[in-house]
């Protein structure tokens, strides 16, 4: 994976530049010794590793601001960090760009429940709002996996999903507000309580742009009513096939669990090894569906779920009959990614998504796969959404494997943009799937995108070097191509 | 005299914009023309009429997923969608009737350019968040697409947001992808009568924050309830509160019976069941059968829900206005009666910016062309958000030349 080449009268100037953040962000906000930059080298995506040319930790929107003004007019390239979670490398540093970490943004700052909402700072994690609002019986509804650890500005950035998307949506159906500052310093509110914001939609566009746009340091959701209950059942079938016709029985039957989850018999065996659950272990695959709601709704579900499955030749049919139980059937799925961890020494994570019905041949090509890299593979999948997390197993200490394992991983994203998915679902571009924005995006459509980024950030100094294989100069992204002349369409119906 | 151009073919939808760019030659967007009354006039001598690409060309009711070219008749869609017991979940209005044309004569492409939504919305979303993908020409002439037909999907910015409420203003889309969902097996509502607009929206407020998965909350001060077609709420002779539940029968009674053990302290409630129900939602949705056929000036607010009846206050304190509330209070429909009498000849746009104040955004939705060219029809920006607008815009039609200045002048 090529950066952008660093900038090395930026790196030259490493002092006069920290001493003139020191002057916005005064004591310790600003970091330059190389020991204490070196915590930041790397996200959740641990392959790729940069030391930045300095970390910033502001705590006001004021401070993030003049940070800003600071580095556009002295042409400074910036990356946004919530809590560095990112599986895309969306907030690897720079050698000659600065870390902008918002971890100190970490209050919330108003509940209302009544506009049933609550405003707070980026660096709160996302369970933490669910924390702060469950007494009175509510919840935040996106739930990654990394709830414990990762921050609503990074949800934001990426457009975090989890397993209950399905039915409550990703993070951008559950935003109502944002402020954020743009890379010229200048403060921009989006939307609030109340729904949508005038003119054009800048809160969605900002959702999932992983940090190119501008920094956000408030967010507003929509906080949610917890469900009065929720019931899962365990199913096991023989073919990954019988597994995927009886989601899609499902949901033909019109009916949207909270969430419905699938894993390949590789994933079963670990995750049952590391958690011990309950799994059956004589199945290719096992599907765990909860639904959630008013008690007397998920009742008469369950059964219908229990007869759809039945019909389909599951093999094990478990419904959990307390709250104790469901959360055991969930207790190998929300391990799966260490339990894999534990059978091979590194793992790397993959997050394409496919039409539903194409999953029998995705896990057919990926076996032939597996054995042609000679790589294991090992499959959690969103099933209701089609969302699909292959978890590719190698040893880093083996020369060329890691190499192998990303060579398989884009053999996987190419494979279901090709079957008429996408290359990453909630996980993001960053610089992970950078160079293959191509599979699935033609040059105009590119350009296109690289444009609206053009209306933010001139410059390009925030975040380069992810999301987009090539930046243009927006010079010349502005350019009109005319054509001037004949009216070309003589066949054309006027009225 | 305008003249009207009807491509056929993706391609002559391409060639039609690359030409108004070389020509500098402005265009009209139109979808099938149903919402030609929204926004500000326009000033073009020529329309780009998209009836001519129609057709659902992808349903996969077991994918919910539908994808149909722009031009295509909504109707056509919400009848295949009925076929396979499923809906846009977003409840889209259906503006014709206020806006004195047909009713049900919309597009899918004009239902996305104004982000529609209906009561829905603060259960499922507005048709932004079931917006999945689409083909499209910018006004640089060029085809292009952004999204997917995956209901998750991070891959680049999501420009179906960008494009959902755009009005036409950045590109002309030609092909759409939408998530679909299954309808409800049963359908009804609690009504609580009689109580005031606070009230109304404080009970509202409860059935929204209730463990009932409430999928509608409305409040009707009485001389608006007095115009429903349902006679519940027509003979009432009060006001008339709403809240709505959806899902499996047993499901419905249970939780209707639920929300009026919990609304109870509110006043006395009523059960509209699944035609009435449906009945009301629709009037509800559709605003024309409430807010009259006549010459009033129609708003509509978007503020915090429970900020809605003070705003509503507020206005009534300056202009001769009747209002009812959506979205459990944060939908403010507001017809201005008599302006010209009162010597506003502004359909009150003053008085409604002043009564928002800084939080949430009014749009003018059914005014007389020389009114809507005259005052801003959208909620006006700060300079940072509108230099932002124009910024955007100009990545995709730097000429200026779909729909300009239909939501802002410059854009």
């Amino acid at each position: 994976m090529k950066m952008p080449d660093p900038d090395q009268v930026i790196i030259a100037r490493k002092a006069e530049i920290a001493a003139a953040l020191r002057e916005i962000v005064p004591g310790e906000g600003v970091i330059v010794e190389e020991q204490e930059l070196k915590a930041y080298e790397s996200d959740g995506l641990t392959a790729y590793r940069q030391v930045p040319l300095i970390v910033v930790l502001p705590s006001t929107t004021e401070e993030v601001s003049r940070v800003l003004a600071y580095c556009q007019e002295n042409e400074v390239k910036v990356v946004p960090r919530g809590a560095g979670t990112s599986l895309s490398g969306g907030a690897l540093p720079l050698a000659d760009g600065i870390l902008l970490g918002l971890g100190k943004f970490n209050r919330i700052l108003e509940i209302d429940f009544e506009n049933r909402c609550a405003v707070v700072q980026p660096g709160v994690t996302n369970l933490g709002i669910t924390k702060a609002v469950e007494h009175a019986g509510f919840y935040y509804a996106p739930d990654p996996s990394s709830q414990i650890a990762c921050t609503i500005g990074g949800n934001v950035a990426e457009n975090a999903g989890g397993v209950h998307c399905l039915k409550y949506g990703l993070t951008t159906n559950n935003l109502l507000g944002l402020k954020m500052v743009m890379i010229d310093g200048t403060v921009v509110e989006v939307g609030g309580k109340h729904l949508e914001s005038e003119g054009y939609d800048l809160l969605g566009l900002m959702t999932g742009s992983e940090g190119l746009l501008g920094v956000v340091t408030e967010v507003t959701v929509r906080i949610l009513r917890k469900p009065e209950t929720a019931r899962a059942l365990l199913l096991g079938f023989g073919s990954s096939e019988a597994a995927g016709d009886t989601v899609a029985a499902i949901i033909a039957g019109g009916i949207i669990p909270g969430g419905m989850e699938m894993m390949d018999k590789p994933a079963i065996h670990a995750a049952e090894a590391f958690v011990h659950a309950g799994y059956p272990l004589d199945v290719e695959a096992l599907l765990i569906v909860e639904l959630d709601g008013p008690e007397a709704e998920v009742d008469q579900l369950i059964e219908r779920v229990s007869e759809i499955a039945k019909a389909e030749g599951a093999t094990t049919l478990r419904a959990s009959q307390s709250d104790e139980e469901r959360l055991t059937f969930w207790a190998g799925r929300k391990a799966a990614f260490p339990a894999v961890g534990q059978i091979s020494p590194d793992y790397y994570c993959m997050d394409g998504t496919i039409p539903r019905h194409q999953l029998a041949k995705v896990l057919t090509r990926m076996t032939e796969l597996s054995s042609h890299y000679g790589l294991r593979v090992a499959n959690v999948f969103h099933a209701g959404d089609g969302n699909l997390h292959p978890l590719i197993l190698y040893d880093a200490n083996t020369p060329g494997e890691l190499e192998k394992a990303e060579d398989f991983g884009s053999d996987i994203l190419k494979l279901c943009v090709e079957v008429g998915g996408v290359l990453t679902g909630e996980h993001g571009v960053g610089v992970e799937k950078r160079d293959l924005m191509g599979s699935m995006f033609t040059e105009t459509d590119l350009d296109q995108q690289e444009r609206v980024k053009c209306a933010f950030d001139p410059k390009a100094l925030l975040n380069p070097g992810k999301v987009f294989p090539q930046l243009h100069s927006c010079a010349e992204l502005g350019r009109v191509h005319i054509n001037r002349g004949q009216l070309r369409f003589p066949d054309l119906p006027r009225f | 005299m305008t003249e009207s151009l009807r491509p056929e073919s993706d391609e002559q939808v391409r060639e039609v914009v690359a030409w108004a760019v070389g020509e500098e030659a402005p265009l009209e967007i139109l979808g099938r023309g149903s919402k030609r009354g929204l926004g500000r006039p326009l000033q073009t001598q020529r329309s780009l009429d998209l009836s001519g690409l129609s057709g659902i060309t992808l349903y996969e009711p077991e994918e919910l997923i539908l994808r149909a070219r722009a031009g295509t008749p909504l109707a056509e869609i919400e009848a295949a969608l009925a076929e396979n017991r499923q809906q846009l979940a977003f409840e889209p209005m259906d503006p014709g009737p206020l806006l004195g044309a047909e009713p049900g004569g919309g597009s899918l492409g004009g239902l996305l350019a104004c982000n529609l939504a209906g009561p829905r919305r603060v259960k499922a979303g507005a048709a932004r968040d079931h917006f999945l993908g689409f083909e499209a020409v910018s006004g640089r002439g060029e085809a292009f697409k952004s999204g997917g037909r995956v209901v998750k999907n991070v891959t680049g910015y999501d420009l179906c947001k960008l494009l959902a409420g755009s009005y036409g203003t950045l590109a002309v889309m030609t092909e759409a992808t939408l998530k679909v969902l299954p309808a409800p097996e049963k359908t009804r509502s609690v009504l609580v009568l009689g109580l005031e607009e606070r009230a109304g929206v404080q009970a509202l407020s409860r059935a929204l924050g209730s463990a009932h998965e409430v999928s509608a909350a409305a409040h009707l001060p009485a001389e608006i309830a007095a115009r429903s077609a349902v006679a519940y709420i027509r003979d009432a002779g009060a006001s008339v509160t709403l809240v709505r539940v959806e899902g499996t029968g047993l499901s419905v009674e249970h939780r209707c019976r639920a929300l009026r053990a919990e609304l109870a302290d509110f006043g006395e409630t009523e059960e509209l069941h699944s035609h009435n129900s449906a009945t009301a939602w629709t009037e509800i949705r559709d605003v024309g059968p409430l807010l009259g056929k006549g010459e009033a000036v129609v708003w509509r607010l978007s503020v915090a829900p429970t900020q809605g009846p003070e705003v509503a206050a507020r206005l009534r304190a300056e202009l001769a206005a009747q209002a009812y509330y959506d979205w459990g209070g944060g939908l403010v429909w507001l017809a201005v009666e008599g302006s010209e009498d009162l010597g506003t000849d502004d359909g009150g746009e003053a008085a409604v910016r002043r009564a928002l104040g800084s939080g949430g955004h009014a749009t003018l939705i059914r005014a007389p062309e020389d009114l809507r060219a005259r005052v801003p029809v959208f909620q006006p920006q700060d300079p940072a958000k509108a230099a932002l607008s124009e910024r955007i815009k100009s990545g995709f039609d730097p000429r200026r030349v779909l729909n300009p200045g239909r939501m802002y002048a410059g854009v």
